[in-house]
């Protein structure tokens, strides 16, 4: 189970981190998602794994407890990344409406212009 | 009064001048005249303390952690520079308020002044080095507004920023010393570090911590190579520079050689970096002084050559010069704020300071010819003014000290200085009032009104005085300030006008008949001057920050080009190499858990996830199949997640998925719907690497610390152990985010409600540009549906309302003791309400919508805040909750929890922050003839079929018409 938890998150890090260094901006949110699983699963398993063992307390009878800080972590975490992504979509869209162009690296003529600008 | 507020009144009446300018010129003048007054009383209050010796202290920890405490300390030296900056800064006030003219924004003006005055005090009153970097960087600042008050003259904002440069920079070297000193000393109080004389002076460090504090003093007391800022300066109006430069701003530097004067005095080190600096300092100060024609130039290099006296008798580290030093500091402080002031009203009055056209004045300015001409005496070393009382004592001082086996050098030069000194004074007599009247001047010249001589002349007064009786009216001051310097027994010595035939005398007798030669034959020495080749500081100064910001332009640009891939490359490969560097240099125990099974189930979810993930990148150019992916990717990641016992994480992660996944559906709507191809297969092969690298890292990482028990005990039992007895719930993930790290929580939700509200902004923002009207024109990428609104999905989410919404509150009220929560149920309320967004429309929809989502996020965090709050009135700290059981026959005993009501705040914040959200990005795809009256384009209500019939046929009816009248023609 381990091994196969571990390798998700190894390919999920590796296809996010190879969509992050693309050149337009979907593919980077698409990247930034993937990462995000990655490092969610990443945070839950540094609790141990454990099966039918939720933190939910029994009250009648004494049963194993699994890890409950890293799931109220990525708890937290898993709606914070839904506010990141928001935002990233939104920079992203707008900078797409304004300029019609979804390349996020600046070209040469940017910088140029950028100077130009600071002059 | 507490020396905190003697150090906050400066900083506190700030404000008041800025405001009180509406109300004219003179209320704002006041009300900065009574700030400094009500320090300067609040200052004296502690003078007999003080001058008999006491010290006064005000401790406050501020951050121990750090070492920085907020401690003043008065004792005589800090009460000596006190008196001179709040007692010159009343004079200051006054004189500026008849100097500035109506054009000049005054208010602003008086502000800068008390931050400045503020700042002064700060620096004098701390026990705390770390505090009085603080003040000393504030000095750097607010002098820089202040020499730049005259914004529209390029010499003053040059000025400004040069003086900020120099000072700045010493500032920070001067952070490191202290820095180091603190670290010696193994604190970072004054008091303390003062008992550590030995110790430091003992270290390897102490040579390098002297080096860059003496950095920070020479530059701040503008010592040779660095005097060359305090000239431009001069750019500043006249009130400025006479308060910076005779008794506050250069004056820091001395005060700060003399706080720490009894541990770093004595050494070699400290009498031949000092006392060198400070003799070459007043030579060169002296010499170039003599042939400045611009009276606030003269009055500047005169005040370099003086700051050079006081830096020298504190290098030489005997404890008479000491004295002396301190002596001269009053002194000086008297004759130059005078000096400075005349030279203003010489220029307000006669519309210039360029002494080649002025002369004769003594008739035509009578009085300011009076101050002058004692306050110019005085810088002359003439008895029986003041100025000659520490001059002797310099010169008999200088005739002890032995430089590089030299008995000669140091007595020589310092008469040499004081010879240039006395030419240059009576040069400011001679060539400004003596001599004929001038046919024409360029204005009128006449004397001031008393608001502009008062000052200056109260300031002689005092020059005489202490001149005449040394002992009696500045013993005391001396007395105590020298004491604190000196940090022990004084040394004999009498302040006194007359003190018989000594060498001091002939070597004063010497000075001033050389100055009247000299001054005889300035206008040989002149031409010969003018004629000597000069290195001209300000070019070599902008010629440097010139270098300076081209080097720094090229690394910015060479590592900050703007290509973001390439920052996130290297951050990648830089984290892996740290990774991997842990790794190798690191060790790993053998593995200490037995792996978990793997049934066929999980193995199943496992290639659906990697497939799919492999699918993303095979058609990850196809934007819209990506998403699918992703969102299979999401599912299975919730899957897992509750699979391996954590449900309110599969819970969280399924609603999320929903939202995210319409999120992106619909930015999709705006975007191109392919990815063009842009790297070249070298790149690719390269982000294959790295990427790949990357992810067996993290796999790797991951692993092997599953199969490991923690190195430490965790904090886990707590929370298992206390989650129902003191939290009331038995969902132990639940009760750690409303109540155990319910601050956390509370955290999370403003940062969610911050985002939706930035996403508003920008939406707001863009659509106030010319995007909005490509927006109302733009043509869909796709062929749109026939029946955007589809009767069943209106009818369906219609009866899926209820459900859901009782869903979301089923999930929210159990969420402290089983899987739920304020988050989930958030989360699957705002579902709720986007379903009927998707199958009514936007419009639709936001028609029959009744809140503002913003007030939403608002009324949520002020719930989970005002539940924290509640704590309080109960004498516990924030957020501290509180439960308790209920039994309401026939009703089952239920639970009731504070927490519930912060878990309120939680699902609110989660809701507003969602729907602002979604809502925002919506409104992008509005466009004209969207309104709709219907929640669906058909409706299958009677009435309306009906009359939709009848329609139709009349329709019909009229086409036939037409198809018949066509056949009849």
């Amino acid at each position: 189970m381990e091994a196969l938890l571990a390798s998700a998150v190894g390919v999920l890090t590796a296809a996010g981190i190879f969509l992050i260094l693309r050149r337009r901006t979907f593919p980077v949110i698409l990247g930034l998602s993937l990462l995000t699983y990655a490092v969610n699963a990443f945070l839950f398993a540094t609790g141990r794994l454990a099966l039918n063992a939720p933190p939910v307390l029994n009250k009648y009878k004494e049963v194993a407890y699994t890890d409950p800080l890293p799931q109220a972590l990525v708890l937290t975490a898993i709606v914070i990344s839904f506010g990141m992504t928001a935002v990233i979509v939104m920079i992203a869209l707008s900078a797409y409406l304004s300029s019609r162009d979804d390349r996020i690296d600046m070209s040469a003529q940017d910088s140029v212009d950028a100077a130009g600008e600071d002059a | 009064m507490s020396l905190f507020l003697i150090a906050a009144l400066p900083f506190l009446g700030a404000i008041f001048p800025a405001l009180l300018i509406r109300a004219g010129r003179n209320a704002s003048a006041s009300a900065a005249g009574l700030t400094s007054f009500l320090a300067f009383t609040g200052l004296m209050i502690h003078a007999p303390t003080v001058l008999s010796g006491g010290v006064v202290t005000a401790r406050f920890d501020w951050l121990p952690g750090l070492g920085l405490n907020a401690n003043f300390m008065l004792d005589g030296l800090g009460f000596l520079f006190a008196t001179l900056i709040l007692g010159i800064g009343m004079l200051i006030i006054l004189y500026a308020r008849f100097y500035l003219s109506r054009h000049d924004p005054m208010g602003q003006f008086y502000t800068y002044l008390l931050l400045f005055q503020g700042a002064m005090v700060g620096i004098v009153l701390s026990d705390n080095i770390l505090l009085l970097l603080v003040f000393w960087e504030l000095t750097s600042l607010s002098s820089f507004l202040l020499i730049g008050y005259w914004k529209h003259l390029p010499e003053g904002r040059q000025g400004a920023r040069m003086a900020l440069a120099v000072t700045g920079s010493g500032g920070l070297a001067m952070i490191a010393g202290m820095l180091i000193l603190g670290h010696i000393a193994g604190s970072y109080d004054l008091s303390v570090i003062l008992q550590h004389k030995e110790a430091i002076q003992a270290s390897p460090l102490y040579l390098p911590a002297l080096i860059l504090i003496l950095l920070g003093c020479f530059t701040k007391s503008a010592q040779f190579p660095f005097h060359f800022w305090l000239p431009h300066a001069m750019a500043a109006p006249t009130p400025v520079s006479a308060y910076l430069h005779s008794a506050t701003m250069v004056k820091a530097g001395l005060f700060l050689m003399a706080r720490m004067w009894p541990v770093l005095a004595g050494t070699p080190e400290w009498f031949y970096i000092v006392a060198t600096t400070g003799l070459v300092t007043m030579v060169v100060g002296a010499v170039i002084a003599l042939f400045k024609d611009d009276l606030k130039a003269l009055l500047a290099f005169s005040t370099v050559s003086h700051l050079g006296l006081i830096t020298m008798l504190l290098g030489f580290g005997t404890k008479v010069a000491a004295v002396a030093a301190v002596f001269h500091i009053i002194n000086h402080a008297t004759f130059k704020a005078a000096l400075f002031m005349s030279a203003g009203i010489i220029d307000h009055e006669t519309g210039t300071r360029d002494i080649k056209l002025l002369g004769g004045l003594r008739r035509l300015m009578p009085i300011t010819f009076g101050i002058a001409l004692i306050a110019a005496l005085s810088m002359a070393g003439i008895p029986p003014l003041n100025g000659f009382l520490s001059k002797e004592m310099m010169l008999e001082e200088t005739f002890h000290i032995v430089w590089l086996d030299s008995h000669v050098v140091v007595p020589a030069l310092a008469v040499f200085a004081a010879l240039f000194s006395a030419a240059y004074s009576f040069r400011y007599i001679a060539h400004v009032f003596l001599g004929p009247e001038r046919e024409s001047y360029p204005q009128n010249p006449h004397d001031p009104g008393p608001g502009l001589w008062l000052s200056p002349a109260l300031l002689v007064v005092l020059v005489v005085i202490i001149g005449l009786n040394s002992a009696t009216v500045a013993g005391p001051l001396v007395k105590a300030a020298a004491g604190a310097v000196i940090g022990g027994e004084l040394p004999y010595f009498k302040l006194k006008l007359w003190h018989g035939f000594t060498p001091a005398l002939y070597m004063s007798i010497v000075a001033v008949l050389g100055g009247l030669l000299l001054l005889a034959l300035h206008r040989h020495l002149e031409r010969f001057w003018n004629a000597l080749p000069r290195p001209e500081a300000k070019v070599i100064f902008d010629a440097v920050i010139e270098a300076l910001t081209t080097l720094s332009r090229l690394v910015t640009d060479g590592l900050h080009n703007g290509v973001i891939s390439r920052y996130a490359a290297i951050m990648v490969a830089f984290t892996v190499g740290i990774g991997y560097y842990a790794y190798a240099s690191g060790s790993m125990g053998a593995p200490t858990r037995v792996p978990l099974p793997a049934p066929i189930l999980p193995i199943i979810g496992w290639v659906c996830l990697v497939g799919a993930t492999l699918a993303i990148m095979w058609f990850h150019r196809n934007r819209l199949l990506s998403l699918v992916l992703i969102g299979v990717v999401g599912l299975i990641v919730s899957m897992a997640f509750n699979y391996l016992s954590a449900p309110d994480l599969a819970l969280t992660q399924i609603s999320v998925e929903v939202v995210t996944m319409i999120l992106l559906l619909l930015s999709l709507n705006f975007m191109p719907t392919e990815t063009p191809v842009d790297s070249t297969n070298g790149r690719k092969l390269r982000d294959a690497a790295i990427s790949i690298v990357a992810g067996i890292g993290a796999g790797g990482l991951i692993y092997a610390l599953m199969l490991r028990d923690f190195a430490f005990p965790t904090i886990s039992e707590f929370h298992l152990a206390n989650s129902y007895k003191g939290g009331g719930g038995t969902n132990v993930v639940n009760v750690i985010l409303v109540d155990f790290r319910g601050f956390d929580t509370f955290g999370e939700i403003i940062v969610l409600g911050i985002a939706a509200l930035v996403i508003f902004a920008l939406t707001e923002s863009v659509l106030a540009t010319k995007v909005r009207a490509y927006l109302l024109n733009r043509k869909p990428h796709w062929p749109q549906s026939g029946d955007a609104h589809p009767l069943m999905m209106v009818v369906v989410t219609r009866v899926m309302m209820p459900i859901a919404l009782m869903v979301g509150a089923y999930i929210f009220f159990r969420g402290h003791n089983q899987p739920g929560g304020g988050f989930i149920a958030g989360l699957v309320v705002a579902i709720a309400f986007l379903m009927q967004y998707m199958a009514s429309g936007f419009t639709w929809a936001a028609e029959r919508q009744r809140f503002y989502y913003h007030a939403t996020i608002g009324w949520g965090v002020l719930i989970a805040a005002a539940t924290g709050l509640g704590a309080w009135f109960n004498d516990m700290p924030f957020l501290t909750s509180d439960f308790g059981y209920l039994h309401w026959p026939p009703l089952e005993e239920f639970e009731w929890a504070t927490a519930m009501l912060f878990d309120t705040g939680v699902f609110l914040a989660v809701l507003g922050a969602v729907m602002l959200t979604l809502e925002s990005l919506s409104r992008f795809a509005w466009q004209p003839g969207m309104t709709q009256e219907f929640p669906m384009d058909i409706n299958p209500a009677r009435e309306a079929l009906r009359q939709f019939v009848e329609e139709t046929k009349q329709k019909m009816a009229e086409q036939g018409k037409t198809i018949d009248s066509e056949k009849g023609a």
